[in-house]
């Protein structure tokens, strides 16, 4: 009999490891997949893994992973810091579309201006219209004591109500002939969130990114707030002996991680998407809730989580273009990436005893 | 950006002069499709587009595919990645890839790159095509002020476009012909596949009173929930939409089902055309707005449930149109303010019909805006 026992302490050298041993068991299980499905399996390991980083055309994808990994990273930072304190935020989909929305329609507002001060105008306005839709189910919590995991997801449904009167309605293209969507912000002069650098994929909101990990990870190291975060999330009564207020630390995670969404929407819109369209949420607030818990609610773990998503995509897609597998095979394939990783994390708290053991 | 464009441009030119070298063979052949393959509708059709051009060229072509492509940042890497990968023509079919398709069409101007449903040509080596899907609403708008006996049609719309808006109004225009007494209710559901909500947009029209159901989303939930209700001792009849829906022709216990007929969407040709156009070397950019006559758009079946009088009717309108001999939008016509559209045999211009953005005359609601 197998038993499951747990660790005094969490294992350091399984935390360390479990990523590692997850990836190459998602390889050969995915291996196996692609093989049932008439593919030659190392072939499309090796355009999932290691043709978007070195082969032929690396140079388009490495680009194309920061493209796909910035918003993750932004987002799940944002995220991360209330997971930590037990804030549950399950509605980032919904502030990155209204951080998109407001950006956008801040920025339109002065079509066909040309002058360099819009799209920091653009970044603020989508940074606070994040930070309002997530003021929703903050002050509904901390005034009335609703729940913010139901609160936050319903706003995502809302959120991509007024995404499509926007697209349809009122931010649509006056000159797109009754066509849905906006103007394409991405060739505006003044709005346009391009490459800082050619072809390395660098745009601004990389660069928001890279900022808002160095900033959380100062904060939880370094400054009474993160220390209060953390506190309230492994010793909530303890946190509230120290001084902490809950509904400043509700109305401050929320806040923060409607901000960094908000400002991904906006990055998002006026570059890699370019126009506000019925399609615009791409899922990459539910995507990020996985890269916060995949990256430990770690700044930096989250970076590398990000990424990680971010190749499972890219080179998804590539497999999928190039091979004909099936977009199904591909969304599997990282469905068992995550399942690995969370199932391989048991041995992080739990030891495995073979035997009949005494009943602890 | 420069130096990679001109590295994107030297390298699409290698791997293109590569394939004309040798007699431009084998032609490797593209498609981006939104939908999975198998939705049973408008990816689906695009498919079968595929494999005629396969069918049709055999060793001389190529294809890919890549299903599911999100129209929003990934459809530009889906695109190039396809474009890096060698492909001499990439047809984009979905109306949402627009700007995606023109900008990576600028940074490979060697390919050809055809895109569904758009107005966008922005570089010679893009052209745009779309289906008269209007002349089709003629057709199934004609059966639909047959078989009601409710008098009111049900139209589940997807979003407000001028090509749904050319549906909505063709088939009312055409009920009203051979029923002045029908109206129609128009519910937007603004998706093209959710089967969830398509089937709520059914039922909510069915227990209105709806007894014909005309649609233009892509699932076939709307003829489920028909089945369901004529199930419980109703009688509610739908069309196949994009694709021909057959399986809802008859119930299982072989009785005539909701679907009495279907708009299909036919691709093969145009495909087919095309790109036998870049094996020859023949290849322009064009706009192509083809309908019955080109064989783009297809009636499938239309089944005993119809009475013989409405079917002479319907297949005697496919006749005049796939003829040429008549035009869905011939006047007189009114928008819906009473003012005056079309003049006494008045054909509407293609350029109204590409914007139009608003109802003709009896026609109630507005176009949400």
């Amino acid at each position: 009999m197998i038993r499951l026992e747990r660790r005094p302490t969490p294992s350091r050298l399984w935390s360390g490891i479990s990523p590692l041993v997850a990836v190459v068991l998602t390889m050969v299980a995915g291996g196996l997949m692609f093989a049932a499905l008439g593919k030659d399996p190392f072939e499309a390991l090796r355009t999932i893994f290691w043709d978007p980083i070195f082969g032929e055309f690396a140079w388009y994808f490495r680009g194309q992973l920061l493209i796909k990994a910035g918003p993750l990273i932004l987002i799940a930072v944002g995220l991360a810091m209330g997971f930590r304190a037990g804030i549950w935020n399950i509605g980032a989909e919904g502030q990155y579309i209204v951080g998109a929305l407001c950006g956008a329609a801040a920025g339109l507002a002065f079509y066909p201006a040309e002058t360099r001060l819009i799209f920091p105008l653009m970044i603020v306005a989508g940074a606070l219209g994040g930070f309002l839709w997530a003021m929703i189910p903050a002050l509904l919590k901390v005034r009335f004591g609703t729940n913010e995991i139901l609160v936050s997801l319903m706003l995502v449904y809302v959120a991509e109500n007024l995404l499509a009167s926007a697209a349809v309605g009122w931010l649509r293209n006056p000159e797109s002939s009754g066509f849905p969507g906006s103007r394409n912000l991405s060739r505006w002069e003044a709005s346009a969130n391009l490459e800082i650098w050619a072809d390395t994929g660098i745009h601004w909101g990389v660069v928001a990114a890279v900022v808002a990990v160095i900033f959380a990870q100062v904060m939880l190291t370094r400054h009474l707030m993160g220390f209060q975060i953390r506190l309230a999330g492994s010793a909530p009564r303890a946190a509230r002996f120290a001084g902490v207020v809950p509904g400043r630390l509700v109305v401050v995670c929320l806040g923060l991680a409607g901000v960094l969404a908000g400002m991904a929407g906006l990055f998002e819109v006026t570059g890699p998407a370019g126009q506000i369209s019925i399609d615009f949420a791409s899922g990459y607030g539910f995507t990020a809730i996985i890269v916060a818990f995949l990256g430990r609610l770690n700044p930096l773990g989250i970076v590398a989580a990000g990424l990680l998503m971010a190749l499972t995509y890219v080179g998804g897609d590539n497999a999928a273009g190039n091979l004909g597998l099936p977009a199904a095979a591909i969304s599997a394939f990282q469905g068992m990436l995550l399942f690995f990783l969370l199932a391989i994390d048991v041995l992080t708290n739990f030891r495995v005893r073979m035997g009949r053991g005494v009943a602890a | 950006m420069k130096f990679m464009q001109l590295m994107a441009g030297a390298l699409s030119l290698g791997l293109a002069s590569a394939a004309y070298a040798d007699g431009h063979e084998p032609v490797k052949v593209g498609f981006i499709y939104v939908g999975p393959i198998g939705d049973g509708g408008w990816t689906y059709q695009h498919d079968q587009g595929r494999l005629a051009v396969e069918a049709e060229f055999g060793d001389r072509v190529e294809t890919v595919y890549q299903e599911l492509v999100p129209e929003g940042a990934d459809a530009e890497r889906a695109i190039t990645q396809m474009a890096l990968g060698g492909a001499d023509i990439i047809f984009t079919t979905s109306f949402g890839y627009m700007d995606a398709t023109n900008a990576v069409a600028a940074k490979f101007p060697d390919i050809k790159f055809e895109h569904a449903t758009g107005y966008k040509r922005e570089h010679p080596n893009v052209s745009t095509y779309d289906a008269r899907f209007y002349e089709g609403r003629a057709v199934t708008g004609t059966l639909a002020g047959y078989m009601t006996e409710t008098n009111k049609i049900g139209y589940i719309a997807s979003f407000p476009i001028p090509e749904v808006i050319q549906g909505i109004n063709s088939s009312f225009l055409h009920a009203r012909k051979v029923n002045p007494d029908v109206e129609m209710v128009v519910t937007w559901a603004y998706t093209w596949f959710d089967p969830a909500k398509e089937a709520d947009a059914a039922r909510a029209m069915i227990d209105q009173g709806v007894d014909v159901i005309l649609q233009h989303t892509d699932s076939t939930a709307p003829q489920a929930a028909a089945q369901e209700a004529n199930a419980n001792g109703g009688r509610v009849f739908t069309f196949g939409q994009a694709s021909d829906m057959i399986q809802f022709a008859r119930n299982d216990d072989g009785t005539p089902g909701p679907r009495i007929a279907s708009i299909i969407d036919d691709w093969s040709p145009y495909y087919i055309e095309r790109v036998g156009a870049v094996l020859d070397g023949t290849w322009e950019q064009q706009a192509s707005w083809g309908g019955m006559p080109e064989g783009e758009v297809v009636i499938g079946e239309i089944t005993e449930a119809v009475p013989a009088e409405a079917k002479a009717a319907a297949e005697e309108m496919i006749a005049a149109i796939t003829a040429g001999d008549y035009h869905p939008f011939t006047g007189p016509i009114n928008k819906q303010d009473g003012t005056p559209w079309l003049a006494d045999g008045e054909v509407a211009d293609d350029g109204t019909l590409l914007g139009m953005d608003f109802y003709v005359e009896g026609l109630t609601g507005e176009i949400p805006n």
